[in-house]
């Protein structure tokens, strides 16, 4: 029989060792399944609450098989005196990896294709909708300048070079007629619910990141890119805006306000901020 | 083999690897100090935030005047831990710490392929690590754009405090860490390429090698871009180029003279570096469980040759996907598609290293020795950060939980905590090989209690503060109403974050406490196959009297008839059986 000395083998530790394994698989579960998501507030956030829940599901299921397989295992190694299942045939090992390993690939890239994808797709390839609200945000350090193209429903022309902090923080061209209706708001947006929203993002310094947690929106801001977002609120409510992008000493209280309301009441609310 | 070296010769420029190495892991637990330190402040103001610190206050009265911290100040915090913790703790300890002390040894060679290029590479890395600790001083502080640097923040001095002379320093010890760690890395692959003991065939090296030199490669091949990006940067911020820099940049009311320059461009050339280098650290501590496992199961690893070839699969995959730190960034959602699938891909090798490391336990006589509960934490660790690396590789989850927290405790899982765990295993293991004695078995296990636990909690609780919605680099959640019920779950991670560091105490004690009076250790300490155990504690410079000869592969454990549960790679194959 072959026979070991040293180190010392604890009878102690195995079992602090192999229940510590056994509650955290459980405790993962536990913690885990309560409802974490900010409560959901748009049309294509429930593809991306579908995919978390999937993910959350999935995983946390196998680490409780796994965290359960790791405390058995130091259970019964640490009580055993010789050595019963020394090297598996090559063969399997290889079935058993293999096997493991693609089931995990199943759960990753089923996940990915099955749920993921067609979200993912849909959010980026659908043409906004003719009748969407347009709104020009422009970021800056530490907040977010809004504008509505007014009556006309076209955005004024913007220049640099005209821009002034204090008197035209976007830099309108007086010259160009379609501006003089533009509504401008600072860190407030207002929307109507259940119609598609459409945003062109620009920034002036840095990076930012127009995040709206509820409405699982969130889109970076790179200096000299202009994206372009779609989206629809599905809920009425006030909602906040955060900027998800590290953007300097301020990146933590760039605050917006975010409400989506009635169709009669977001008309009302242009008419009054048009004839300030 | 000169045995009349001064003391400075040995000790302090010395160009044995082992030497080397231990100097490299001592740097690295010094800069884990400091690393420690700032996250303990991090930690204090996310618990407490804005609460009045007057001790504090009188310590750093330009970070924290009067006592509360200052956003700038915590900016540079966050960005200064995570770029010392990177690459100038784990990078120097895990890497280039037992990579320049154990490669040598297991492969039997007398000392690196480069012994002068060896120690330039220390001088410089510490050179680096010196110019980061500096820039702290500086006008305006310490660099404060996250360890990403992102520009335009980074590029435009005044964008930011930090972003004045700290961010030039920082560029500065970033370059002169990547010359120091690609000398090193030069210097691991040769050597497991030209230096390997009579009959060490490459695949009778251990796990741990393997994992080094496939480290190494990657490294070499990862790093060259990001030094290009940050040259780049220099002369953006300094000699008025635009590579990041587009054309109509107004800060602070100043519009800016630069034109055509991306900042996405800097992105891709920064994670291009930055998802290899997440590999290049984590994959020394998979390999160094992986050989840590059968030393305390006394049987072979489960799957050697499987482990080999993800090791290699792993890291083509990891060149191929780092457009996943970018989902968000407005790049073609096309690439996103791509980047999402080859991702997941990685999973399939992660998973059969995973199955592996179990399979390693399976009718196994285990013995928890310390090394060994830390690599069973590896186990732990890796599982739940590899899981938590489905939600950040898949485009769809990610689009929630980018630059959340989310992120934050999976990295930390991921390179903080199994890298973390490995550099403890290595270190309670191969501690008595470096300085003859033993480390305290009690203190050691004491120790993987205070670490395991804590740490395993305060990054498990930052997935779901990242479920809720709340970003990363907020320097408090006072301003949103819908991260409220997140205040209660910091206080909670503060508290079990200091538990964590007060833990760490016990393993400096033990530490120090070992090395002066620890008991001697015998040859063979934990009746281990590999070759650094066939020759003497500490083992003298040129490493083995004779070069030993190598008959088997490196788990030899429990063979089938001997006396002894364990046969070392030197044992030729008459006297007994080799098994694979």
């Amino acid at each position: 029989m072959t026979h070991s000395t040293s180190p010392k083998r604890g009878v102690l530790d195995v079992w602090l060792v192999s229940l510590m394994f056994l509650l955290l698989g459980a405790g993962i579960v536990l913690y885990g399944r309560r409802d974490w998501l900010p409560p959901l507030a748009s049309r294509h956030g429930a593809g991306i609450d579908d995919m978390l829940r999937y993910l959350l599901f999935t995983t946390g299921s196998l680490l409780f098989v796994a965290f359960t397989a790791l405390s058995w295992l130091v259970w019964a190694g640490g009580r055993r005196h010789v050595v019963t299942q020394r090297v598996a045939a090559a063969r399997t090992e290889v079935v058993v990896s293999l096997l493991l390993g693609m089931l995990m690939a199943a759960v990753a890239e089923g996940g990915v294709l099955a749920i993921g994808m067609p979200v993912w797709k849909e959010y980026f390839e659908a043409a906004a909708p003719p009748d969407a609200v347009q709104i020009d945000v422009t970021a800056q350090q530490f907040f977010w300048n809004v504008r509505y193209p007014g009556a006309d429903g076209v955005f004024g022309r913007v220049r640099n070079e005209l821009v002034d902090e204090a008197s035209n923080p976007v830099g309108l061209d007086s010259a160009d007629a379609r501006g003089a209706d533009d509504i401008y708001l600072v860190n407030q947006f207002i929307v109507p619910v259940d119609r598609p929203v459409h945003i062109r993002l620009h920034s002036k310094d840095m990076i930012h990141s127009f995040f709206l947690p509820h409405l699982r929106v969130k889109q970076d801001v790179i200096p000299g890119m202009t994206p372009e977002i779609t989206f629809v609120p599905t809920k009425e409510g006030t909602y906040e805006l955060a900027c998800a992008e590290l953007c300097g000493l301020g990146h933590y209280r760039m605050q917006g306000i975010f409400k989506v309301v009635a169709q009669r009441d977001y008309e009302r609310a242009l008419r009054e901020e048009a004839s300030k | 083999m000169s045995h009349s070296d001064s003391f400075i010769r040995k000790y302090i420029f010395s160009t044995d690897h082992k030497i080397i190495g231990i100097q490299y892991i001592l740097t690295g637990l010094a800069m884990a100090l400091v690393g420690g330190t700032l996250a303990g402040l991090i930690r204090l103001q996310l618990g407490w935030p804005g609460l009045q610190w007057p001790l504090l206050g009188k310590l750093m009265p330009v970070g924290m005047p009067s006592g509360v911290m200052t956003p700038e100040f915590y900016m540079a915090l966050v960005t200064m831990h995570g770029t010392i913790m990177v690459f100038f703790f784990m990078s120097f300890v895990l890497v280039s710490g037992f990579g320049n002390y154990v490669v040598p040894l297991q492969i039997g060679a007398r000392d690196m392929a480069f012994p002068l290029l060896n120690m330039l590479s220390y001088w410089i890395g510490l050179l680096g690590a010196i110019v980061i600790l500096l820039s702290f001083f500086v006008q305006g502080g310490a660099a404060a754009a996250g360890w990403t640097a992102y520009p335009p923040l980074s590029a435009v001095a005044s964008a930011m405090p930090g972003s004045a002379l700290g961010q030039t320093l920082w560029l500065l010890a970033m370059a002169l860490f990547i010359a120091s760690f690609t000398m090193s890395g030069l210097n691991i692959v040769a050597t497991v390429l030209s230096l390997r003991a009579p009959g060490m065939s490459m695949m009778r090296m251990p796990l741990t090698v393997w994992s080094y030199f496939i480290s190494a490669i990657m490294g070499l091949l990862a790093f060259p871009p990001l030094t290009a990006a940050a040259i780049m940067l220099l002369f953006d911020r300094h000699f008025d180029t635009s590579f990041f820099l587009p054309s109509g940049l107004i800060v602070a009311g100043k519009l800016l003279p630069n034109h055509g320059g991306s900042p996405l461009l800097w992105q891709h050339l920064f994670w291009f570096l930055g998802h290899p280098e997440v590999y290049v650290l984590i994959l020394p501590a998979l390999g160094i469980a992986l050989d840590m496992l059968p030393v305390f199961s006394r049987k072979p690893v489960f799957g050697y040759r499987l482990s080999v070839y993800c090791l290699m699969i792993v890291a083509v995959l990891s060149m191929i996907v780092w457009g996943h730190h970018m989902f968000v960034s407005g790049m073609s959602p096309f690439s996103g598609e791509y980047f999402s699938i080859s991702t997941m891909l990685i999973t399939v090798p992660m998973t059969i290293i995973g199955v592996n490391m179990l399979g390693s336990l399976w009718g196994a006589r285990i013995t928890l020795a310390t090394p060994m509960l830390f690599a069973l934490g590896i186990i732990a660790l890796f599982g739940v950060g590899g899981f938590g690396g489905l939600f950040l590789g898949n485009a769809t989850a990610d689009m929630q939980l980018h630059d959340t927290y989310f992120v934050v405790g999976h990295f930390h899982l991921m390179i903080g905590g199994v890298t973390l765990l490995g550099t403890f295993a290595g270190i309670y293991y191969w501690f008595p090989k470096m300085f003859g004695r033993q480390m305290s078995e009690a203190l050691g296990k004491a120790h993987f209690w205070l670490t395991f636990l804590p740490f395993f909690t305060v990054f498990f609780m930052q997935h779901f503060v990242g479920l809720q919605g709340a970003p990363r680099r907020y320097y408090a959640f006072t301003t949103y109403e819908y991260l409220n019920r997140t205040h209660g779950q910091n206080v909670v991670i503060s508290l079990v974050a200091f538990l964590l560091m007060a833990g760490q105490l016990v393993f400096a004690l033990n530490f120090i406490w070992s090395l002066v009076a620890g008991r001697a250790s015998e040859r063979n300490p934990w009746h281990a196959t590999t070759l650094e155990w066939e020759t003497s504690s500490p083992p003298p410079h040129g490493n083995f009297v004779e070069i030993p000869t190598v008959h088997r592969w490196a788990y030899e454990y429990s063979v089938a008839g001997e006396a002894l549960d364990y046969t070392p790679q030197t044992v030729p194959a008459r006297q007994v059986a080799v098994t694979a």
